[in-house]
């Protein structure tokens, strides 16, 4: 919402500036977005004219001219082609800061003669990119007089962001009314004087609604001016309109818009010779198509409120009026329409045909419901002032909406909700101003004024009283702390998460936060893509599909950076993966990928990453998650977008709690992605809560006796996992054996064909003595006889 | 009678001409092994009178001795000889780079929540979160935004498939329907934040159709707008780490409070740089107010005896403006410099004893 300093002095007496009234503007809730002050930019500049222009006697595009200031003449080169005697221009002396430029001017010598100022182009004072020439004023611009009031460019522009429920203040008299009673000045009447009808309208309105939808139009009311003749519209007007970025077209369409910015009172006004028969507000029908102002054809539909004649709709409720029935400049005979819109329905109606208007910006923020007729009057006003003509009396459907309701208010309110210690007689004044009703009693009744629909409680009560007496009296207090020393406020899960994100960061995982979304082709190849995580307007047809994994998003980023030339990667994130399109089916996911080949380096110690690496960094986090070693077994295989044979699963009973190994070469090659892929998944949500225990340890009881270790090789066949021969030979005895490791395994020359050694090195703790020969060797046949057993294999000699 | 100052002579000429340890080991053989030269003048003295053995041993047996002492300080050099000699080949070239590790890298976003979180749990805020999929109903209808409101539109809403019953799910477009479900489930007092990811359909250097948000809430019988502004100042104080900062309180607009406040903070923007608690910019913080009395009674709390304010504020947003990233956009792009330039160490966990930031 835009207007001009002088407009808003129309409606309120004061003395402020314009940078007084914007800091107030904002300070009261009507936030401002920009103060256009040209006049003050360009203060320094002044009316001068030119008394004689002669040509330079050293250069041959360059004047000397003699210019008169207003305090004394001065000589100055110019290079403007239009420099010549007589005419007006706009001065700048030494000293003056030039817009443009930004550098200031200074007496100078243009090929040997002095030049004691500057005559400015449009471009210099940053008025437009006109560059051919320097300005020229009219020519009864005053001498030494300020260059903004001659240009008409002395009246700053304020721009106001509107809060959606500020309709009352989509108009220049609400936006003095709140600054009056913020105390920036007094709020001029905008009392509006009843035109007399000179005859009886020949055209009737009526509301044709069914009694369920009638609440789209409660009010039609409609005049008809015979006889006018439509033209430009005053100059002030003109320059009114332009200053607020809106292009006059005649004085008919400039009143409309006039009282639109003035009062916030959308009018349309038809061509009453194009209207066939009378008037009427009804619901559009189905596939009623309607040529509209901006020269669209738009397609109604029967949730959609139109004004129309006997023959079809003639405009868009609230929205737009229609092209046919337009006024031009041969217009003689009018039908001005003033109405009451339902906000709900025209906000609908705009945003289903797209269309942006100042009348749409209006109506659904709500228009003042008792302003119908009033505005009527003032606009009949105008037109007969600007285009003459006679008004008929003014014909009325429906009748003013309801708005009167009564808010029991206990003033004590705003300190209990504002904390704003105020006595009765400040919150009443304060709401007098704004216009509501304040009847005394306990609690207060307080009437909200009929341009307020936004209000209907006491917390907006409070809302208008603070805003207006100032939310920087509002005192700061401080909130009670629950406990002296504050308490620890995470939750298992968060600490989990928290401690898994900075283990990953620690192994050498750069953290990574992808879109939720990505596109269905990667959804589909890890279980997603189905419809039902498919997005209804995705912000690109490729950010379509809620992710089913977190690793899709990663396998995008590392294509991303090896197209940067980036080949090895390290990358996670933490993020939610989802199960299905319904509230509350994702789970967290630690995910990470290893990437490449390996750096290439002169030590060889790095490998290619592989799915041991994804493992490891797999445990670690899980570890670090539970804070406690991880000893459930993996179990080979994982989901279909790991390599079938070289990927795990990590299970607590039913639950899986991860997965990892090197993905599946067909997923690495969707992505485009060069060298083997290691990646893991952990699913948060499905590590078990540690168990409550206590801070101490376990008591600290090593054993005094000496360990002893003992190396095993067992031949098995090839298919035989690591797995199957340490398990076997840990249950030997639980108690003795502190733990089983494989620590070699080979294939090839020595081993028969099918075949591979396994060794395992085993060590035994004694808890109570020293073992002795015969005890360690009866353990180390218990443990071949079972490995041999469970596996088929025998011991390597 | 052997020239025992010739043998001595020979014996010490011999061992400093040893050139290694076997070469001294023939030496120390030949003068005092078994057959050795000063071992066999040795037993001769059992052969000798006792006045020629008088005058003998302690010749011979000095002998003994240099030779023995000659012997060791020899073998000593030569171990050193060796040592250096070892340590001269085993010389390498340390200007060669150390073995490559991977050096990961905390996001900042993930590092500033960590960030607000120990700023707010000082104050005894829990951290609530909920699901990125939310009901049409958490997400707008228990904010008092009806069907119809046109604050609705101000959303900019991602929608998900219709579903079989003809309900439409959504991306949540910010955290307050945490709020909404923390109500349902838990009697006040509430002190709560919530953070998490939020969407809306909107994407240029400022906007991302996913951003981060986190939201306050807190519902009691006392707590005012006072309150709520004595958060907002200490929280930037603490969250910044300045000494002061300067807040200006706008009125403004959300269906879900009344009154409604803005929080703008003062800056000077000039130089390319954001500094804080001077200049004459205005930076948009954060929007909050008291909770709409009609939230809490869809949400089932009494108004009549429960008030309380709600805030929020992007993390991400805070992200730039603390640490300087001027555009939105790559937070999400997983630009491995990117990520490199404005990311965080593992160790850096932030801490109010240790200070937010390094």
């Amino acid at each position: 919402m835009k207007f001009t300093l002088s407009w808003l002095k129309d409606h309120l007496d004061t003395e402020a500036d314009a940078a007084t009234i914007a800091d107030k503007l904002t300070a009261i809730g009507l936030e401002v977005e920009s103060v256009e002050d040209v006049g003050a930019r360009i203060a320094d500049f002044t009316v001068a004219h030119v008394v004689s222009a002669e040509k330079h006697p050293n250069a041959d595009k360059l004047k000397l001219c003699m210019v008169d200031t207003g305090a004394d003449i001065v000589q100055v080169i110019c290079g403007a082609p239009n420099a010549r005697t007589g005419i007006k221009v706009v001065f700048a002396k030494p000293g003056v800061t030039i817009p443009a430029s930004g550098d200031v001017l200074k007496v100078g010598a243009i090929r040997g003669i002095e030049s004691r100022g500057m005559m400015c182009s449009e471009r210099e004072l940053l008025l437009s990119d006109e560059h051919d020439g320097i300005i020229e004023l009219p020519a009864d611009a005053e001498v030494g007089t300020p260059a903004a009031t001659a240009l008409g460019l002395d009246d700053p522009v304020i721009d106001i962001a509107l809060t959606p429920n500020r309709g009352d203040c989509a108009s220049v008299h609400g936006i003095a009314r709140d600054l009056a009673a913020a105390g920036l000045g007094r709020l001029k009447s905008g009392a509006v004087h009843k035109v007399p009808g000179k005859f009886k309208s020949p055209i009737a309105v009526t509301l044709q609604f069914a009694p369920d939808t009638k609440a789209a139009c409660p009010l039609f009311v409609g005049r008809y001016i015979r006889g006018v003749k439509n033209g430009p519209s005053p100059k002030w007007l003109q320059d009114r309109l332009r200053a607020v970025g809106l292009r006059p077209i005649s004085a008919l369409v400039d009143v409309t818009n006039l009282l639109s910015l003035d009062r916030g009172r959308p009018l349309h006004v038809f061509d009453a010779d194009k209207l066939v028969g009378n008037v009427h507000a009804r619901l559009a029908e189905d596939g009623e198509e309607l040529l509209a102002l901006d020269g669209k054809t738009y397609a109604l539909d029967s949730a959609m409120c139109v004004i129309a004649d006997s023959n079809t709709a003639r405009g868009i409720a609230g929205v737009m009026g229609g092209e046919e029935t337009g006024c031009t400049e041969t217009t003689v005979n009018v039908f001005v329409e003033s109405a009451f819109f339902d906000p709900v329905s025209v906000a609908a109606t705009g945003r289903k045909l797209g269309i942006l208007s100042d009348a749409r910006y209006r109506f659904e923020r709500g228009v003042d419901p008792e302003f119908v007729i009033p505005g009527m009057e003032l606009a009949t006003r105008l037109i007969l002032e600007f285009c003459g003509g006679e008004p008929s009396e003014i014909v009325v459907a429906g009748s003013v909406p309801q708005w009167q309701r009564e808010i029991a208010f206990r003033p004590d309110a705003v300190k209990r909700l504002a904390g704003l210690d105020l006595p009765l007689q400040e919150i009443t004044r304060i709401l007098t101003n704004l216009g509501f009703t304040v009847e005394p009693g306990t609690p207060l009744k307080v009437m909200p004024p009929s341009w307020r629909s936004d209000i209907d409680g006491a917390a907006d009560l409070v809302e208008e009283v603070v805003r207006i007496h100032g939310l920087e009296h509002v005192p700061s207090v401080p909130m009670a702390r629950p406990h002296a020393i504050a308490r620890p406020v995470l939750t298992a899960a968060q600490k989990r998460l928290r401690s898994v994100r900075r283990l990953l960061a620690s192994r050498g995982f750069n953290e990574c936060v992808s879109y939720s979304f990505i596109p269905r082709v990667h959804a589909a190849l890890f279980g997603g893509g189905d419809e039902a995580r498919q997005l209804e307007n995705p912000i690109a047809a490729d950010l379509d599909a809620m992710r089913p994994s977190v690793l899709p998003s990663l396998l995008a980023a590392a294509a991303r950076n090896q197209a940067r030339g980036i080949s090895d990667l390290v990358l996670f994130e933490i993020g939610a993966a989802f199960d299905s399109g319904l509230p509350g089916e994702q789970k967290t996911v630690a995910a990470g990928i290893r990437i490449g080949a390996g750096a290439r380096d002169w030590s060889k110690s790095v490998h290619p990453a592989d799915a041991f690496d994804a493992k490891a960094d797999l445990l670690s986090a899980i570890e670090s998650a539970m804070g406690s070693a991880m000893t459930a077994p993996v179990r080979a295989g994982a989901a279909q977008w790991y390599h079938p044979g070289r990927a795990g699963t990590l299970a607590l009973g039913p639950k899986v709690i991860g997965q990892f190994g090197e993905l599946h070469p067909r997923v690495i090659a969707a992505f485009d992605l060069k060298g083997p892929v290691a990646g893991f998944e952990i699913f948060l949500d499905a590590i078990p809560e540690p168990k409550a225990k206590s801070k101490a340890r376990a008591l600290f009881a090593p054993s005094a006796f000496q360990p002893v270790e003992r190396d095993f090789a067992f031949v098995v066949d090839a298919r035989i996992s690591a797995e199957d021969v340490l398990k076997p030979a840990r249950m030997v005895d639980r108690a003795l054996i502190e733990s089983v490791a494989v620590f070699d395994v080979y294939e090839g020359k020595g081993v028969p064909e099918g075949k591979k050694s396994l060794a395992i090195t085993v060590r035994l703790q004694p808890k109570d003595k020293t073992l002795t020969d015969a005890e360690i060797e009866a353990v180390a046949q218990k443990i071949v006889t079972a490995v041999t057993k469970a596996t088929g294999g025998t011991l390597r000699t | 009678m052997p020239d025992v100052q010739a043998l001595e002579t020979s014996v010490l000429n011999a061992i400093a001409g040893a050139s290694d340890e076997a070469a001294l080991e023939a030496v120390r053989v030949s003068a005092l092994g078994k057959k050795g030269a000063i071992s066999e003048l040795l037993k001769s003295l059992g052969g000798m009178s006792p006045e020629e053995r008088k005058a003998n041993g302690p010749l011979f047996n000095g002998l003994r001795d240099r030779v023995a002492a000659a012997l060791a300080a020899r073998k000593t050099a030569l171990g050193e000889e060796a040592l250096n000699a070892r340590l001269a080949f085993e010389k390498i070239d340390v200007t060669l780079p150390a073995r490559p590790e991977a050096t990961g890298s905390i996001h900042p976003v993930s590092q500033v929540l960590d960030e607000v979180i120990a700023i707010f749990a000082d104050l005894g805020f829990a951290v609530a979160e909920g699901p990125d999929v939310e009901f049409d109903d958490y997400n707008f209808t228990k904010l008092n935004i009806p069907p119809d409101h046109p604050a609705r539109q101000m959303h900019d809403t991602f929608y998900l498939k219709e579903q079989a019953d003809g309900s439409r799910h959504v991306l949540r477009t910010h955290t307050s329907p945490v709020q909404v479900r923390t109500m349902l489930k838990q009697k006040p007092p509430i002190r709560i934040i919530a953070p998490g990811r939020t969407y809306r359909v909107d994407s240029d250097a400022t906007h991302s159709p996913m951003f981060h948000q986190f939201e306050g809430l807190v519902i009691d019988e006392v707590t005012n707008l006072g309150h709520l502004k004595w958060t907002m100042e200490e929280f930037c104080k603490a969250f910044f780490e300045v000494d002061e900062v300067e807040l200006r309180a706008r009125p403004s607009f959300f269906p879900f409070t009344e009154p409604s406040v803005e929080w703008d903070m003062r800056c000077d923007r000039s130089g390319g740089q954001i500094r804080f608690g001077t200049g004459n910019d205005w930076l948009e913080l954060a929007g909050s107010g008291m909770v709409h009395p009609r939230v809490l009674e869809m949400c089932g709390i009494d108004p009549s005896r429960y008030q309380g304010y709600a805030f929020g504020a992007g993390i991400d947003r805070l992200a730039m403006l603390k640490y300087g990233a001027p555009d939105l956009r790559p937070f999400f792009e997983s630009d491995l410099k990117w990520l490199r330039h404005f990311g965080f160490t593992a160790l850096d966990l932030p801490t109010l004893a240790g200070g937010l930031s390094r």
